[in-house]
């Protein structure tokens, strides 16, 4: 059901993990509907995507796009972060089944949230950015069962 | 470089047709090709392979065979009896009983009949997934026609009490259906003993082939054709029978039921061997379904922090074939109503795997299934952003897990 581009990404997984001191962190996505993406972004003074890491709870789908995602957008301008958008990471994957169609949105929400801090971080503005949705279930994870 | 062997963790789904089986059925596909109703010897030969059959699987849940019907699996034998219950019994009543765990063949059918004006009440279980009897018993009413509680779960392999459930709706004159799909040939069934009036089965959950089933009908229960257009199956399910496939059917279940408990003592060790492990070797696991009173070949986990169907796509890299209940292999939002009926949160309920081993199954595949397992959890957990959290929370306290 996957492209030999979204199995790849999937079970070798570029940039995952953590970010120390990241210049941006963003969260998206609701462990009840079965899929987190966290992005980590370091960018510098010249406001260029030096570094970006990821890690997700999610299917195949969710992981690849994440993958995809941080390939994208790793020594980019923010500006030109921006234009990574779902439809961008899906062609890049050489396309997802339809069911699978949100979890490429939710790479896109990731860059964005994590811009979006960094922005915060930095009083800065960023063309076209808008705040996050704030949608992670935190509370409901932590449930003993 | 990836694992050649294949091994099959998915029984519960549909399993191998035996050799003997096999053997059994190949001559009805050419020599053996006459119509049963036919009046030429090569028919009348087909029409006693048929009737012995028939007699056979009476056998092996203790009845007669006039009262199996073949249909073409579990799922036409379960819509089989809810549908033709509730019309044949309305001027009796339009309430139906079931529970919240039941295969969608019967949850489907019951909110079919809904749309139809019909009442049903879906009994909750406990978290281990049995049924509340006194729950069961309050929820009769005096319109109550049909009880239908599945004899085994398919996903998460727990037994309900159906001979205490037999004897309720005997009590109180209400049928009693049960579908033992899972159960058939695993578990030993006495239909006169447990009071049970119709219950479904499936000929590919037992090495038999697919496209055949039954629904064993209790003399005297006044339900109708289901397929108009001939005398087949007592004019019940008219139709052409399918004698491959009902000669293979009969075969793997003599071949089950005559070996069911050494099959079965094979199965309980494996399955034992790798609830223990994973137990012990696999931190925030959780057991689903009941301890005791479960299917022989089932194993069912939820691994916290993690998603279900990412684990079955890095287990079939490594030959593994396994199925989940999360919503990604569902193909909806959500998770498997089984694994919230039993009260786990939708994010628990998204990292469960279920394991379903057979008779053939070795030590040695349950031991690599479960180190295959270990590795590709913990994988999992170190990209995820909820276990992220988690150690970090914990981080501090007590480095414990």
């Amino acid at each position: 059901m996957y492209s030999e581009k979204v199995m790849d990404h999937f079970q070798n997984p570029r940039n995952v993990g953590e970010i120390a001191d990241a210049s941006g962190v963003g969260t998206v996505g609701n462990a009840k509907c079965g899929d987190i993406m966290r992005m980590y972004l370091d960018i510098d003074e010249n406001r260029i995507i030096r570094d970006c890491k990821f890690k997700t709870f999610g299917c195949g789908a969710a992981v690849a796009t994440s993958s995809m995602a941080t390939e994208l957008v790793r020594g980019k301008t923010v500006e030109e972060a921006m234009q990574v958008t779902n439809r961008a990471v899906m062609e890049a994957l050489d396309g997802l089944p339809p069911v699978k169609v949100h979890c490429s949105l939710l790479a896109e929400e990731a860059i964005h949230a994590a811009l979006w801090d960094y922005a915060e971080k930095n009083g800065i503005k960023i063309e076209g950015l808008k705040k996050p949705k704030e949608d992670i279930g935190e509370e409901e994870i932590e449930e003993e069962y | 470089m990836m694992e050649k062997k294949i091994i099959y963790m998915d029984n519960a789904a549909t399993t191998p047709v035996k050799p003997e089986v096999l053997k059994a059925m190949l001559p009805y596909f050419t020599e053996k090709f006459g119509n049963p109703s036919g009046i030429y010897s090569i028919s009348s030969d087909n029409r006693s392979a048929v009737d012995d059959a028939r007699a056979l699987i009476g056998t092996t849940i203790g009845t007669t065979p006039e009262n199996i019907y073949f249909t073409a699996g579990g799922s036409e034998s379960d819509n089989w009896a809810i549908k033709a219950a509730a019309e044949a019994y309305r001027d009796k009543g339009k309430h139906i009983i079931t529970t919240k765990i039941e295969h969608h063949a019967v949850l489907h059918t019951c909110q079919y009949l809904e749309k139809c004006g019909y009442e049903v009440t879906y009994l909750d279980v406990d978290e281990n997934g049995i049924v509340d009897l006194e729950q069961l018993e309050r929820a009769i009413r005096p319109d109550t026609i049909l009880i239908s509680v599945m004899f085994a779960n398919n996903e998460i392999g727990t037994v309900e009490p159906i001979a205490e459930i037999g004897k309720i709706a005997k009590e109180h004159g209400v049928l009693f259906h049960t579908d033992a799909v899972q159960a058939y040939t695993r578990l030993p069934i006495d239909v006169d003993a447990m009071h049970i009036d119709m219950l479904s089965a499936s000929g590919h959950k037992i090495n038999g082939p697919k496209g055949i089933g039954f629904l064993y009908i209790r003399k005297g229960v006044k339900i109708r054709s289901f397929v108009h257009g001939g005398a087949q199956e007592r004019a019940r399910r008219a139709g052409t029978e399918n004698v491959p496939g009902i000669v293979g059917f009969a075969r793997a279940a003599e071949l089950a039921t005559e070996h069911m408990e050494a099959y079965t003592a094979k199965e309980r060790k494996v399955r034992d061997h790798m609830i223990a492990r994973i137990e012990a070797e696999i931190p925030y696991a959780r057991l689903n379904g009941d301890r005791e009173r479960r299917l022989p070949n089932n194993v069912n986990f939820c691994f916290r922090f993690i998603e279900g169907e990412s684990l079955l796509i890095l287990l079939d890299g490594k030959g593994i074939c396994a199925s989940s209940g999360s919503a990604c292999t569902s193909g909806s939002l959500d998770p498997s109503h089984v694994l919230l009926a039993i009260g786990l949160p939708h994010e628990i309920a998204h990292g469960s795997l279920r394991l379903t081993v057979s008779e053939d199954t070795t030590m040695e595949d349950a031991d690599y299934v479960v180190d295959s397992l270990k590795e590709i959890v913990a994988h999992l957990r170190d990209m995820s952003p909820l276990y992220e959290d988690f150690v970090k929370k914990n981080r501090g306290d007590s480095y414990v897990q």
